[in-house]
This record gives C-alpha cells, structure tokens and sequence, in this order.
C-alpha cells in the first residue's frame, strides 16, 4: 500500500498511518479477508472527505489534536518501523482490555524504545483535551481491523457513541461520524454497506482512490439510507447491548495470590521511581505549612486533593507544626472508622468527659457548647480521605461540617476520590469553609490501599481471618462453640448457591443440643455480641424468618477452623 | 389570633441560615423571648415538632431568666409531656410570674417586651416540611388561639402560592396572611460591593480580574454573599501575604508614617514594583539615579505617591458613581446596569476606548430634557456629597448647566411667541417672492436655534461627563504604586475556591510515565529486553505486586469498581465508562 499523503496533506499522513498497521497484521494474520482491507479504506476516506469539507470544528480540531499527540510521542508516520500507529493516545489513556495478550507487550516495546519523546507538556497542561480525545482515537480503523479478526473481544461502544451523537450537530455529520468510528459487531452490516456503497462507485481497493473525494451525490444517497437507520440506530444504542469481556481470568495465570504481608514486603523492594522529583515536589508542598496554619487560624478548613498518597504530608504537617498543639488524627481509610469513635475520642480525650451519649447530634451539641464556653479550647483534626467509604455517609459529613465550622477547631483533611466533591451540597461547602490545595505527590497510597480489600488480594483474608481470631479469643468457650457451629454449618453449605444461611431456630436447636446454651434468650445475647463485632450478619428471609450468615469467604472460613482445631 | 406570615425568598440556601438567625435575635431584641426555629429535617411528624418547639421555648426560657429558676425548669422539662396544655400551661406560668415576683433583671426585660408577648415559631423552609405535620399542627395551634398568641412564620423559596397548594382550603382560611419578601442575594452583594469596594475610606481594593472571578462565582455557582465574603478574605490574607510592599496598604495616615521608616529592603522591594519603575522610566535623569539610590528620598517620593493615590481614589469613585448614574438610565445598559460591571469595566482598561462607553454616549446624547435635568441633580449631589476637594469646580459647571436648562424653558416660552409674531407677519405679506424668502429664514432660524439651544447645551454636558471620565477613571494598572493596593492574582483564588480536582487527577494521570506504570506488562516492556515476558507464564513477583498495587489504587481513586458479573472483572467508572 502506497501512502499518496506526501508532505502536502498533512491530515491524510495521520490518515494512513493505520494501513501500516494494517500491512503488519496482513503479514501476521495471514488468514484475513480482503474486506478488513476495504474497511480500512472505507474509513480514511471518511476522514478525508471530512477534513476537506472542514464541516465540523470539533472534529478537525480532535484530529488535529490526536495528530499533535501522536507527534508528541514522537510516533509519527515517518517512524521507519512503521510501528507508532498503534499506540494512539486512546489506547495508552483509556482503560481498555487489551485485544491480545501480546499487545500490550508490543506496545511497551515500542514505547521502550522511545522513551525520551514521550512527555507531552503541552497535553498535561489542557487534561480536559487530552481526556476528550482519546475517546477520538479510540476506534481507529487499526483497532477497527483487530476487532474484525477477533470477533470475541469487542469492548462496549455504546457510551462512546452516544456521546458522538451529542456532539455532532449535523445529522449527515453525525451518520459520518458514526460510520468512520463504530466498530461493535452489530456494524457489520452497515459496514457492508457502505463498501458496496464504494464499490458501486468502482472505487478500486487501492488507496489511491482515498485521494479523489467521493462525489457529494453519493454521498448524500447514503446519507437518506442512513436517516432511515438512525432511529433504529438510537434504540440500538440505548438498549442494553451485550457486553463481551475476555474470559481470561487471574486464575489461568498460574500464579498464587499474594497476601497481604507478602505483596507488601514485595513492594519494599520494587523502587520507587523518579524518588529525587517527587521528594522535590513534596518540599514544595511542605513549604506551605506556615500558609495553611494562618488560614486555618483565620477560620478556613483545607483540604488537599490531587494525584498520590497525601498521608504522608499531613504526617510531616503533624509533627512539624502541630508538636505544641492538642490534635486528632482520624484515619478515614480505616475500615472500621466511624463518626461515633471520632466523636468520643473528642469528648473523651479532648474534652476529659466521661459519660455516653444518646446520639451523634447530642454529642456533638455538647462539643460545640464546650468549645463555645472555653475559648482557650483548641483543636486541629487532620483527617486522612474525608472520603473514604466509612466517613461518606450524609449525616457524618453533615456532623463533620458543623463540627469543622466551629471557630476554634481546625480541620485539614485529604480527598482522593474522583467524585469525592460531590459529597457536599451548597450547606455543607459553607459550613466546611474550605480552601482547596492541589497537593499532586504521585506516592503510593500504601496504607490507605493495605485495608482495602483489593481484588486482588481479597482471597488471601489474612487480616479478616486475625480479626475473627482476635475477637473470638476474647469470648467465652460457649460462645467459640457456638460460632464454631455456625461456621461449620456454612462450611458444610459452601456449594449450595441459594444458601441464604442458618435460620435463628434452627441454630437454636442446634446449640441446645450440643449443650451450648440453655434458652433462647441466651442465644439472642450471644448473637448480639457477635453482631456487634461485625462477626456475623442477620437477614430476614422472606418467611420473616431470621437468617444468619458469616460474612467471610469461605477459605478464610475454612483456615479459621483449622486453626482452632490445633488450638483445641 | 393567629397571624401568619411568610417570608419568601430566592434560591440561595446557604445564607438563609444567617438570615433567619438574625431575624429571630431582632424579634428576640425587641418584640418577644419566646422564639422558636424549625427545619424540617427535624420534624419527620408532629411529635418531634411539639418535641422540639417545647425543647426550644424551654431553654429560651431558661436564657432569659437567670439560673435562680433552672431547678425548677429543668425538671419540669424531664416531666412534661409534649402537648398543646403542656405548652399553655408553661406559657400562662411565665407570663404571669413576671408580675408576682419581678426581679430587677426581669422588669428590664420584660418591658422591652409587650405584657403578653407572642410565641413565634419559624419555619425555615416550608416546602419540605410535610404537609401533614404542618396541617396538623396549624389546626390544633388554632384551637387554642386564645390562651396562646401564636405567630408563625414561613420560609418559601418557591412562589406564595405554595401555600395553598400545601395547605387545604379549610387550614389555609385558619391563617391570617401576610406576605414579606426579603432582598434578593444580587442586592446584598450590592450592597457589599458598595460598602466595602466603593469606598476610599477602606485602602485595599481588588483588580479587575479577582473581582470578576468573586462576581462570576456569585453568579454562576452559588448566589451565596458569605462565599463572596470568604472570597475577600481570602483575598485579604493572600495579598497581606504574598506582596511584600502591602505593609503600606492602610490609611494614609499612617501608611505616611511607615513609609517614613521603611528599612533599606523594603526600599528596595519598592524599587521592584514595575509600576514604580515605569515611574522612574519617565523621570529625568538626576531623579532617576535619585530614586534608585538614595531611600529618603524614595520615601519622601513614595509618601507623595500615595497620596496621589488617595486623592485618585477618591476622585475616581465619585466619578464612577456619576458615570454610572448616566449609564444606569441608557437603554440596553451598553456598560452594564449593575455599577459593579461598571466598576469592572472601568478597572480592566481605558473606559473610554472601548466600544460601550462610545455607544452609551451616542445614547446619552439624545436623552431627553427631563432626564438630563434629574441625573445633572443627582451628580451634583453626588460630587456634594464626595470626600474630594477637587469637586467645587465640577459642582459649579454642572450647576451652571442646570441653570441653562432652565433658561432654556423660559427662552422657549419667548420662542414660542417670536414664532407666533413671526406667522402673524407671514399672513400680512402677500408677495410670492417674499413668503418663499420669509419660509426659508424660518426654517433656518428654527433649525439653528435649537441646535444652539438645547442640543448645544446637551452636547456640552457629555462632553463635560466625558472630560471628567478621561480625567478621573484612569485604571489603576496605571497608577504609580498600584500594587500596594490591588490584589491581582486571580489564578489563586481560582486555584483555592473553585478547585477542579477531576482535573488535578487527569493531569497527574495524563503523565504517560506515571501512567505506564500501572500495568505490569508496559512496565515489563520499559524496563529491559525481556519484553516477551508478560505473556510468559512466570510473571515477576515484584510486578505482580505491583499490578495489585496500581488496581487497588484505582480502586481507591474511584476510576474501577469490582463488577458483579464475573470473576476478577472490574467496571470502569470514569471516562467513558460502562
């Protein structure tokens, strides 16, 4: 395939660095049909019609972009491996399931070996941009084409292309847009279509015809066609469309899953990189320490989002501004952090009170009232991921709020999610008071993960596993018996998919006959202390009937048993 | 009786609460003790409300007396039971003991107040409140009207009408109506932007952008006058922290005297300012190397500098004010109706370059008479009224020109008689030649005299207004000094109020390195020539971990979440997502 673009026409250059791509898997792939060929063409002559035409802004100015991305990674046509098309911006920025196994290899290689070129400062400075147009680029005709051979491994399209139609203003436009870019199976036939459509202009399947635009009356002839379909069309693409995945699961690799302990000793020793930049980078923020202190003192609270583990930060913040004063760290990442221990650690600690209370909202009028009467009173809370899962309920942000707002008490805390802003409504912003910090550190989030229970790791269970030993060593033999009896049963019931748990008197039977309790109010008392450590649940059935159910997964399960068989 | 009232008010939320605090402690002050707020969130039904409307009364009850009576109120608060005779009772018990036992304390307050004070009850916000709850409670509070004197008070942010829709017929014709609208959230940040920014008395001002950016935060975000006065906070402490040369932004009193003793660093920091060096740019040579070098003198020049600089703001302010009476009355507002975008437009260039101000005195000269006569009067009353001495001149001209006006009408009373004359002479000729001669000097009379008469002077008004403005609204950016009282530093304000973290993500994230190494093949590929590894079945244990590392990450961050529908898949939840 010749590449008629020359130094001229810029567009068309971009246009056809995906043949090469082509050309490579025609060499790879020897099986493939000539029809990829002529889809492949269908799609640069899109393009090409489109750039001249100039009809859409937006469209030209994506291209463009993707051009001057592709540029900046140094990749461009003129690359004599010929092998930079595939790594278009969308396929390194967006999170897409890699089409073969190798292909993420290939395109690590390649980047390997540019690896200079590939900052792109000007990308980083517009993120909006960026992030728009590698959903430009995600279906590039080369990715069009792999599609095509491997039928099985399609990603969803259809939020891309709903998105498509929104942009496009023009509905010729738009059926264009669709066609140069759809790429889910259900094309299939349009994509036919519209190579026909070619073909009946005797375009021959060489890309010389890409040079000479299609006459606008043909055109304009698809473009009735395609009204027809785009209703159809819309629906297609609101409907639920089928969603294939890869079946390649973690279990074919033929590895182990990590536990806790080990993948942290393992990330020990994987070196952090770029240590001398991030470390300067940390300073820059450290050196606004004095900053945050005025500002909280002038009655604004902050908060630190940005990229990276910001605890850290707070930490250095802690120790080297906060020695002197009275301070409450709140780790929010803990997954057992509620508002009722942040709360108590405040009237408990702080304040020096002794005595409970009725609830939240009573709590903290006290602490306000407190803080009211004393003004030398003083205290700053650093709270790590004020967004974590525990702490985002709308009443503890609610009470978190109130609290912050109160003139004496300084709060800094650290944001991580992505959404994270939406926690608070208009009240809350104004009572938060916030000043906001982009404190980007790129540091790994070690600790706020390590309680997380990962996808990953989640199997491993060690940590559940110590907390159910830890708590149940704290009870009595009774109750060890009785959870025993409860574990095993589940054990016993692991297969049965519509387990739904141990009905309360069923249990009940069970316990009275191994002699462990001796009326039911004994049980329900057992039960209660269970709940209460978290260590089982309760679900009422449809019947109205009480279920109780472990809620640990069964290996965990299964290594608890053993484990208390050898301490027996 | 039960009269009711309503208070309506905009979208706003966040001021509300400082709205009806204040209004409650005026009624405290001054009408009655007994005042109770209510928010919806807190009355899910009628027991919660009475719950809590006793609880409130109660311990305002408790605020006004002094503690001698905390026994006794504290118990009965343990024993009460939460009902309407409960609340009559209590009500009757301290409107009667004012009497009967009178302490010094009480007499002053309770003759600050009526001798059967109402109970006001507030409704903060009406339409959440359930329509049962509030039925309920309306109906009961009028069965007893007449042991209670009962006022509520309803928050609605909708529209009046709300109330009838909420409440049936025969519960609305229980109230006795009245309707208050408080000031819409645009007046108070008038008010604010003329308070604290139009006044020379008050040394720290904000550059055009700043403003724009606080006006454009108020207007698109939250119409929320406390994120307005955050926002000048904060302006306030970033400029009194980050310009070294604002130890000078005070009253010029005392900025005088600190500039007399300012140390030879801080001379130096002036040297810097470019405004100053533009200043020193001009000077002649001699000076020059002065000002550059000697520090009494650049203090004794610095001390004259900002006194300009007084004498400028007080002069610009009045006269911003008189331009934005004239351009308040043109149509299409060319320069804005609000003096606040005045205000902008005059602070971001030379006003009278820019197209608006050409076309708004293209307007202003074909107001009318009367027009021009009130805003000449309210400018003089303005100049009158302003702090600068350098006005005297400026109110006697636009005097003049009101006394012009004036002869103008009785001229053309006289006119009106010479034309009369003049027709009367025009019958008596007969000539052809005559008439036709006598027509056009007619008509060339009257075309010229009111030319000369009432558009001459109109034009010679703008063109006086149009002097002033080129004399007075030189942007400050031009001003010698300038720094010292401007903050201009817009992209921090952004930077701390209106924070994009979505983005502060995608850019950390868009940096392909980082990005990279989160899949543990492309880090294979990276680091060495053993690409073909990943697909390998022995994966590095270091990357594994790594991998695991980088997923759980994403987790946290809220990019991926685990999907129910198989094993080991994970949903993509940003950019594009599922």
């Amino acid at each position: 395939m010749s590449r008629p673009g020359g130094q001229g026409r810029d567009a068309l250059e971009v246009k056809f660095v995906p043949d090469e791509e082509v050309l490579k898997h025609i060499a790879e792939y020897t099986g493939m049909k000539v029809q990829k060929n002529k889809t492949q063409l269908v799609g640069s002559v899109k393009r090409f019609v489109k750039k001249l035409e100039n009809i859409s802004d937006d469209e030209a100015q994506e291209i463009l972009e993707e051009k001057n991305y592709v540029a900046a990674l140094g990749l461009c046509t003129q690359d004599p491996m010929g092998n930079g098309s595939s790594v278009s911006g969308g396929e390194v920025y967006s999170f897409q399931t890699p089409k073969r196994s190798s292909k993420m290899a290939e395109l690590a290689s390649e980047l390997a070996q540019t690896p200079g070129q590939s900052v792109a400062p000007d990308h980083s400075k517009c993120p909006d941009k960026t992030a728009k147009a590698p959903q430009n680029n995600k279906h590039t005709s080369s990715d069009k084409v792999l599609q095509r051979n491997k039928k099985k491994e399609i990603v969803s399209t259809t939020p891309y292309r709903l998105r498509k139609r929104l942009t496009a203003p023009d509905p010729y436009l738009e059926s264009e847009s669709e066609y140069s870019a759809s790429c889910s199976e259900e094309d299939e036939e349009d994509q036919k279509e519209v190579s026909t459509v070619l073909s009946g202009q005797e375009t021959p399947a060489k890309t010389k015809a890409a040079s000479t635009p299609p006459p606008r009356n043909t055109l304009a002839k698809k473009n009735k066609n395609k009204m027809g379909n785009l209703v159809e069309e819309y629906f297609e693409a609101h409907s639920s469309s089928k969603v294939l995945t890869s079946d390649r699961t973690l279990q074919k690799l033929r590895k182990r899953r990590l536990n806790q302990q080990t993948l942290h000793d393992l990330l020990k020793k994987a070196p952090l990189a770029y240590a001398a930049e991030i470390k300067e980078l940390n300073q820059q923020h450290e050196r606004l320490f004095s900053k945050w202190m005025l500002q909280l003192h002038l009655g604004f609270n902050i908060v630190l989002y940005g990229l990276g583990s910001k605890r850290d930060l707070l930490e250095k913040f802690r120790t080297s501004v906060l020695q002197e004063s009275v301070h409450l760290v709140v780790n929010g990442y803990f997954p057992s952090i509620t508002l009722r221990s942040i709360l108590n650690s405040i009237t408990e600690d702080v304040l020096n009170h002794i005595g409970t209370f009725r609830s939240p909202p009573d709590q903290l009028e006290f602490i306000i009232k407190k803080f009211k009467e004393d003004s030398s009173l003083e205290l700053y809370v650093l709270i790590h991921n004020l967004d974590s899962q525990m702490l985002r309920g709308e009443r503890s942000q609610q009470i978190l709020a109130q609290l912050s707002s109160l003139p004496s008490i300084y709060l800094i805390a650290s944001i991580d999610h992505i959404n994270a802003p939406l926690l608070w409504d208009q009240a809350k912003l104004s009572l938060y008071n916030w000043l906001w910090y982009e404190t980007t550190t790129f540091s790994p989030y070690v600790e706020e993960t390590s309680y997380e229970n990962s996808l990953l790791v989640q199997q491993s269970g060690s940590l559940a596993l110590s907390s159910l030993t830890h708590v149940l060593r704290s009870l009595t033999l009774n109750a060890r018996g009785i959870f025993r009896l409860l574990a095993q049963y589940q054990l016993k019931n692991k297969d049965n998919p519509s387990y739904a748990g141990l009905s309360f008197q069923d249990f009940y039977q069970q316990c009275r006959e191994a002699f462990l309790v001796n009326s039911d109010l004994t049980l329900r008392a057992q039960l209660t202390e269970f709940r209460d450590h978290k260590l089982i649940r309760t679900k009422r059935g449809a019947d109205g009937v009480e279920y109780l159910l472990i809620p640990v997964d069964d290996s965990t399960l299964a290594d608890f048993l053993e484990k208390e068989d050898e301490d027996i | 009786m039960a009269s009711d009232q309503i208070r309506n008010k905009g979208v706003n939320v966040t001021d509300h609460d400082l709205t009806f605090r204040s209004l409650s402690e005026v009624l405290q002050n001054n009408i009655t003790p007994y005042i109770a707020l209510l928010e919806a969130k807190d009355c899910p039904g009628i027991k919660n409300l009475m719950q809590k409307l006793m609880g409130q009364l109660m311990n305002c009850y408790i605020d006004v007396d002094s503690s001698e009576d905390e026994d006794y109120v504290q118990v009965s608060h343990n024993r009460i039971r939460c009902s309407m005779t409960s609340l009559i009772n209590w009500y009757e018990h301290v409107t009667k003991k004012p009497d009967s036992e009178t302490p010094s304390k009480k007499r002053t307050s309770s003759s600050r107040h009526w001798q059967s004070p109402p109970v006001v009850v507030v409704f903060k916000d009406m339409e959440s409140f359930s329509t049962k709850v509030l039925q309920d409670f309306i109906v009961i509070s009028s069965q007893h009207i007449h042991e209670l004197p009962l006022v509520l008070i309803f928050g609605i942010a909708t529209s009046p009408m709300i109330i009838h829709s909420l409440l049936p017929h025969f519960v609305s014709s229980l109230l006795c109506i009245e309707l208050f609208q408080s000031l819409s959230c645009k007046d108070h940040l008038s008010t604010i932007i003329d308070k604290l920014l139009l006044r020379a008395s008050f040394p720290f001002k904000l550059g055009e952008k700043v403003l724009q950016v606080l006006i454009n935060i108020f207007l698109y975000h939250d119409f929320s006058v406390q994120n307005f006065i955050k926002g000048f906070q904060l302006c306030i402490v970033e400029h009194f922290c980050s310009q070294p040369v604002s130890v000078l932004c005070c009253q010029l009193v005392d900025a005088k005297k600190r500039a007399d003793s300012l140390s030879h660093d801080q001379c130096e920091n002036i040297r810097k300012l470019p405004s100053f060096r533009r200043y020193v740019e001009s000077q002649v040579s001699e000076k020059q190397i002065a000002l550059l070098t000697v520090d009494t003198y650049l203090k004794e020049i610095t001390q004259k500098l900002l006194e300009d600089l007084h004498v400028y703001h007080e002069n610009y302010l009045s006269v911003l004010r008189c331009l934005h009476v004239f351009t308040s009355f043109l149509p299409k507002y060319p320069l804005g109706k609000q003096i606040r975008e005045l205000y902008c437009a005059c602070l971001e260039n030379q006003v009278w370059e820019t197209e608006e101000y050409e076309s708004s005195l293209q307007l202003a000269r074909m107001l009318n008479k009367s027009d021009l006569v009130t805003m000449l009067q309210q400018c003089v009353e303005i100049f009158v009224s302003s702090s600068g001495k350098e006005f005297d001149n400026t109110v006697e001209k636009l005097k003049e020109f009101l006394t012009q006006f004036q002869k103008l009408e009785e001229e053309a009373f006289q006119e009106q008689d010479v034309s009369v004359s003049s027709q009367k002479e025009l019958q008596k000729k007969t000539d052809l030649y005559h008439l036709q001669k006598t027509l056009l000097e007619l008509k060339e009379s009257r075309r010229s005299k009111k030319l000369t008469k009432f558009e001459m002077l109109r034009f010679e008004v703008v063109d006086y207004i149009d002097s002033l403005v080129r004399n007075y609204l030189v942007p400050a950016n031009h001003k010698t000094l300038h720094e010292i009282m401007y903050f201009n530093t817009a992209s921090v304000l952004r930077e701390h109020l209106n924070a994009a973290p979505r983005i502060a993500l995608h850019t950390a994230l868009n940096n392909p390195y980082r990005y990279l190494k989160a899949f543990s093949t492309v880090v294979m590929g990276a680091e060495g020539p053993n690409a073909d590894a990943a697909s390998s079945d022995q994966v590095d244990d270091i990357i594994h971990a790594r991998f695991i590392r980088a997923v759980s990450e994403l987790e946290l961050l809220g990019f991926i979440k685990p999907s129910k529908q198989k094993t080991d898949h994970v949903a993509r939840l940003t950019w594009g997502g599922c």
